[in-house]
């Protein structure tokens, strides 16, 4: 479903399918010319979700935790680091892979290679997670 | 308006991907990351599945001048990589591990993902905000530096 909804966004928009960007062009205006097509997106991105959990038969868990810091570092982190690489894990992973982009592949590799570590860190030695 | 309805119908089918596959459960996420310990490898055939179609996908797309609603598709990519692209996904990998949301799920998932995953959406974009001033300043310093 994710790579089907990549394929629709790029054959009939004509856009790659990249969270970060299309959310990150709203958020410092350099999309701004496209904005109504970044919003529809995201606003069903939020939906349809939201629509779907209470039918679905398996629960969906999203547990974040209660370290109030820890959430907002994260965030942070994950809002700069996407925005300065230019793609996360659908832009660059997803989209980026699959038309065997250097750089997709490349960021592929350094973001699994820290969030391997920081799971690490924080979940085995600092205990934080 | 039709772009932004099938704008809609995209970002619907990805969230709705993104939750049956997993991507929302932040602990799942960081149970994929958790290399060194108890590893869950089940998100590698989420991507690899998404992957799949997303080529077949770039094939059609190299065959063809315009998108079915008329604009260019997108150039093929640069294939630089440089500084910006290596810190950036060091340090968006490392907040990803910490909480186990990367920004597709984190507006997905934000009706039930309770005050925490508010509260990261909201410094999420808080990033983005200061990520051009952030990627100005690091530039500056490296070549000062060099």
């Amino acid at each position: 479903m994710i790579g089907s909804a990549g394929a629709f966004y790029l054959l009939v928009n004509g856009r790659v399918m990249g969270a970060s960007g299309i959310i990150g062009g709203l958020v410092d205006r350099s999309g701004w010319s496209t904005w109504l097509e970044r919003a529809a997106f995201i606003a069903g991105l939020a939906l349809i979700p939201a629509l779907i959990r209470p039918i679905y038969t398996v629960p969906v868990l999203t547990y974040v935790t209660d370290n109030l810091p820890a959430i907002i570092v994260a965030g942070l982190l994950v809002g700069i680091g996407t925005r300065v690489a230019n793609g996360c894990t659908s832009g660059h992973g997803v989209c980026g892979i699959s038309r065997f982009s250097l750089r997709g592949m490349s960021a592929t590799i350094f973001y699994l290679l820290s969030g391997g570590i920081a799971v690490v860190v924080f979940r085995h030695f600092l205990t934080v997670i | 308006m039709i772009r932004a309805l099938t704008a809609f119908f995209a970002g619907g089918l990805f969230g709705a991907g993104l939750l049956v596959s997993g991507m929302t459960d932040t602990q799942k996420v960081q149970g994929w990351l958790d290399i060194f310990g108890d590893w869950d490898p089940t998100l590698a055939f989420v991507m690899g599945g998404a992957i799949l179609p997303m080529a077949v996908a770039w094939n059609i797309a190299a065959r063809r001048a315009r998108a079915v609603l008329g604009n260019d598709l997108p150039e093929k990519s640069g294939s630089e990589v440089d500084r910006n692209l290596v810190v950036g996904s060091l340090m968006f990998g490392a907040g990803w591990g910490l909480v186990g949301l990367c920004p597709g799920p984190a507006v997905a998932s934000i009706s039930w993902g309770g005050t925490g995953g508010v509260v990261f959406l909201v410094a999420m974009l808080a990033g983005m905000l200061v990520a051009p001033a952030f990627r100005a300043r690091m530039n500056r310093m490296a070549t000062a530096l060099s």
